[in-house]
């Protein structure tokens, strides 16, 4: 379902059932489940771009945070929500709790780079909850002089991912008992998956005073 | 870890690593030892850093799935259909059943792969010389059956977005039965070895023991977290490829210990046989590519993605901003998150201990690294 006009597939043509063609050719923005050919039943056609979400665990949210949230959408029945930093521990206590859901569990924590907004970092937690059996994605926006709490204490798995997170970005966290490298040696400069961090760049210094070669390319 | 800077006059400072053959590649443990008691570790990781979530940044998609196959080497299959399902998510493309099988009864066989190094390598850290012969002589019959499937042994690449490139050869079938029927005699023939054994059961039980609301808390998946006691497995709670549609059990463990995690990846193996036996059972014939364009250009959103890897919960975080390079590939490493555990699980144990817990954890240290 690529967002450009039809190229021929592959392989195995008109053979996969369920399934209409992707037809279109357009880059507007696609209007989810609604071009289904009409006669036999097809399945829906897979959204394009992430639809708002609503549930009873977002209202209970919007109620006992208000204002702290401020996007919240769905893309392949996989939840985001966008929060204040400053709601980030509140509402991470309530999700793990009992009643917010019980989101016991940490899977992932991570960061992704746009050098280009005012706030650069979205700080990206990726939920699960054992009695629901279902993942949520919270985010956080800031700015690269910002600090961001620590969910260390919530979740005791957070420590490394969050020192990974301080590696690679240069992310600093209010909170978190021993931030420092985790992947790249100690005295490295440069944060390397930040966008402006070019593929070939290394720090040339540290390279030459500790491995004893004039250059790692 | 704790303070290191003032000693009593019996502790120790020591490094175990980074070259050294219980650690399983390059791995370094900073231990404070009293005597031969584990006070407290820091491990020291990032010896292996590739920078593989940077150079995705730098690839196509499709460029970069070879890539993944290098951090779990130990089980590219898995490692390499995480990434392509991730893909797929993203693109919205069903996969065709024959292709779905296929990637199912190989991602088996990984496992079983998998599961036979960890155990061969687990029982000679612990002094148990024979078992890892035996083995390596059945991980080899399976990277046969890879090796005629797509060339490579290890690092298969065996998976292309939408689907598959090769259709599975004449015979199939016939060697993945005769080695399910091959394989099984010899997981007894193991346990012969090990399960009873009396010097096994000393180095192993009550070994690291990790209780469930610990393993939950430290982000623990995976055999690990089955060990622990928590019936959760990826391909039965959110089932992804086939798994909905075979049969099988997901065996958990009692104590937390080393030995209940022994006996996890033993029931494991077993599962996997009989998980592959119904996948040739049905596997009919048909396409193995879905509707997939030449060029591929997902639209702008982001997606996760997680998979039952060997090792743990494998995830693909991958953002796309509507190119054909992605934004942003993140992967959850089992290894990585699950070698959190070992401080916490060592900690009071003796030196030898440390290595029978490195062991159990499975970790591989190119994924740990990336």
């Amino acid at each position: 379902m690529v967002d450009q006009p039809k190229v021929p597939p592959s392989g195995g043509s008109g053979e996969t059932p369920a399934r209409p063609a992707p037809a279109e050719g357009s880059t507007a923005a696609p209007s989810p489940k609604a071009g289904a050919a009409p006669g036999k039943p097809v399945a829906p056609k897979p959204a394009l771009a992430p639809e708002p979400w609503s549930s009873p665990l977002l209202d209970e949210l919007q109620k006992g945070f208000p204002g702290a949230l401020s996007n919240a959408t769905v893309f392949r029945n996989l939840p985001s929500i966008t929060l204040a930093k400053e709601a980030l521990l509140g509402v991470c206590e309530f999700l793990k709790s009992e009643e917010g859901g019980g989101y016991t569990l940490l899977t992932d924590e991570t960061a992704v780079d746009y050098p280009k907004r005012e706030k650069r970092f979205e700080i990206i937690y990726h939920l699960y909850s054992f009695a629901r059996n279902d993942r949520l994605r919270l985010k956080v926006l800031v700015g690269e002089d910002e600090k961001v709490p620590s969910v260390v204490g919530l979740w005791p798995t957070a420590n490394w991912l969050e020192r990974e997170i301080y590696d690679m970005f240069g992310v600093q966290y209010e909170g978190h008992p021993d931030l420092k490298r985790i992947l790249l040696p100690d005295g490295w400069t440069g944060h390397p998956l930040r966008k402006d961090y070019d593929i070939l760049k290394q720090d040339v210094a540290w390279v030459q005073a500790n491995l004893g070669i004039k250059s790692g390319q | 870890m704790p303070d290191t800077t003032y000693l009593d006059a019996n502790e120790l400072v020591i490094n175990m690593g980074p070259q050294h053959p219980a650690t399983h590649g390059v791995l370094r443990v900073k231990l404070k030892l009293d005597g031969e008691k584990v006070l407290g570790s820091e491990a020291i990781i990032g010896y292996l850093h590739r920078g593989v979530e940077k150079i995705a940044e730098n690839r196509s998609y499709a460029q970069f799935a070879p890539y993944v196959d290098r951090m779990d080497y130990v089980a590219a299959v898995t490692n390499g259909m995480g990434y392509v399902e991730a893909v797929e998510k993203l693109l919205g493309v069903e996969v065709p059943p024959r292709a779905q099988y296929t990637r199912m009864i190989l991602a088996e066989l990984q496992r079983i792969a998998s599961h036979l190094l960890w155990l061969g390598t687990h029982a000679l850290d612990l002094g148990a010389m024979t078992p890892v012969f035996y083995t390596f002589r059945e991980r080899e019959e399976i990277l046969k059956i890879m090796e005629n499937y797509c060339g490579a042994r290890l690092t298969t690449h065996a998976f292309r977005i939408g689907g598959l490139q090769y259709d599975l050869y004449d015979g199939f079938e016939k060697e993945v039965l005769k080695f399910c029927d091959y394989v099984g005699p010899k997981m007894d023939e193991y346990e012969t070895l090990l399960t009873t054994n009396r010097i096994w059961l000393r180095r192993t039980k009550g070994v690291g023991v990790l209780s469930g609301e610990d393993a939950i808390a430290l982000g623990v998946t995976g055999p690990v977290l089955r060990g622990s006691g928590v019936r959760w497995d990826i391909r039965k709670v959110q089932p992804y490829e086939a798994y909905d549609k075979v049969d099988f059990i997901v065996p958990i463990g009692e104590h937390g210990d080393t030995y209940d995690r022994y006996l996890v990846r033993m029931q494991e193996m077993r599962q996997s046989v009989r998980i592959i036996r119904q996948g040739v059972d049905r596997l009919a014939s048909g396409p193995i590519m879905g509707k997939v364009g030449k060029i591929i250009k997902p639209p702008a959103a982001e997606v996760y993605h997680s998979i039952e890897a060997p090792k743990g919960e494998l995830g693909y975080f991958v953002v796309s901003d509507g190119s054909t390079h992605p934004y942003r590939v993140r992967v959850r490493p089992p290894s990585f998150v699950n070698l959190q555990a070992l401080d916490p699980m060592i900690r009071g144990h003796l030196v030898a201990d440390v290595v029978a817990v490195i062991g159990t954890l499975d970790i591989v240290l190119g994924e740990v690294d990336r």
